[in-house]
């Protein structure tokens, strides 16, 4: 399954997901009214020592902060250029600890786990008429939808490399949306023909 | 909810996670906050499904990635995205569906190409940066007029996108009548 998730053993993995989410949800909340420059340094320090704990494999993963290092950059130029550097350097902090606590949890919890953790938030769907197994459901039809509609796509662009010697065009979106919508019209008959999502059992 | 409808639902968040694989533009300018097809998608699913089934195709989008699926533009996701500044984007595309889809009920008579250009580019556009202006301006520490100057580099290619929005409604609703489900 697609997912970011690093297998592993670890003492990480092993915690229970719905109290890893809580964890970060409740030190995003506390560290959002931080504003010193040396608790954060302790935070940024503790958080790669959790990285650290994961062996190699896991301080590699503090590369997916590469997407954020532009921001980070930028922020620090405009406050330095507003000559408010001191708050940019706690806002530049914060954000880094944060992003790397979050996806700590994201790393070490496989995307089943993480979804039997929150299911039960959906319990109160029951009292609209809705299975609370929908969500459900519904992640796992994404997961097989997406790489169909890149197929579609893909064969789309070949058929149209081979007609006219060039790469791609704008002109593929319409066959590419006709061919997928009438591929989820398949599909809906076919969740209708074997009992509906109140008929499936919730696992992906 | 229908299952027709679930169907529908989890086809246009799958369709948001195929535009994340177009591969982004990153603009220092705005803060790092990447040009990404997938704004196209919140205002297709929108424009397609209408506010209620919209929403829910945009949000069932977030639980994915908030589940660690890495289906934003550039491969990111995970719950870490959701503490970056491009947060306010993310709170405001269901919304913006929502809005898109609202005026596509509202503009009821109107011809669908200008109907689906409007809703396209006032879901799309206002809604979503009426949310994300915000958010970069408080995860950033930065006064709102700064952080809407640092986000206007993204207007040209949202346009571009209402337009494309407006082309792909026109011709489902030639060739597929039933698939255009806000006008149904």
């Amino acid at each position: 399954m697609i997912s970011m998730y690093l297998q592993g053993d670890s003492w990480a993995h092993r915690l229970p997901a719905g109290l890893k989410l809580l964890a970060v949800a409740l030190g995003s909340l506390i560290l959002f009214h931080v504003s010193s420059v040396w608790i954060f340094t302790g935070c940024l320090v503790a958080v790669v020592a959790l990285y650290a704990t994961l062996g190699r494999e896991g301080l590699a993963q503090l590369r997916l902060l590469r997407g954020i290092v532009f921001f980070v950059v930028a922020l620090l130029a405009i406050h330095w250029l507003s000559g408010s550097l001191d708050e940019g350097v706690v806002v530049a902090m914060r954000l880094v600890v944060m992003v790397l606590a979050a996806n700590f949890v994201t790393i070490t919890t496989r995307l089943d786990d993480m979804l039997d953790a929150v299911l039960p938030l959906f319990a109160p769907l029951k009292l609209f008429g809705v299975s609370p197994r929908t969500p459900a459901l519904g992640v796992t039809l994404v997961l097989r939808f997406a790489p169909h509609l890149m197929l579609v796509f893909s064969r789309l662009r070949e058929a149209w490399q081979a007609r006219t010697a060039r790469r791609s065009s704008w002109r593929l979106l319409a066959p590419f949306a006709i061919q997928s919508l009438r591929m989820s019209d398949n599909v809906a008959e076919a969740l209708k023909a074997r009992g509906g999502s109140a008929g499936l059992s919730s696992s992906p | 909810m229908t299952d027709r409808s679930l169907v529908h639902i989890a086809f246009y968040a799958a369709l948001m996670a195929a535009l994340g694989f177009m591969p982004p533009v990153v603009m220092p300018l705005a803060g790092g906050v990447p040009i990404t097809a997938q704004t196209l998608g919140v205002m297709l699913a929108g424009v397609m499904l209408g506010p209620v089934r919209g929403a829910l195709a945009i949000l069932l989008f977030l639980f994915l990635v908030a589940l660690g699926a890495p289906f934003l533009a550039g491969g990111r996701g995970g719950l870490g995205v959701f503490q970056t500044p491009s947060v306010g984007f993310l709170i405001g595309w269901p919304v913006g569906a929502f809005v898109a889809g609202w005026v596509m009920r509202l503009t009821g008579g109107m011809a669908i190409l200008p109907a689906s250009a409007l809703a396209a580019f006032v879901g799309g556009i206002l809604a979503v940066y009426a949310f994300g202006i915000p958010g970069i301006s408080i995860m950033a520490g930065l006064p709102l007029v700064k952080a809407a100057y640092a986000s206007v580099v993204y207007i040209p290619g949202d346009l571009i996108k209402v337009a494309i929005t407006a082309l792909i409604a026109q011709t489902v609703a030639r060739g597929l009548p039933g698939a255009l489900l806000s006008r149904s």
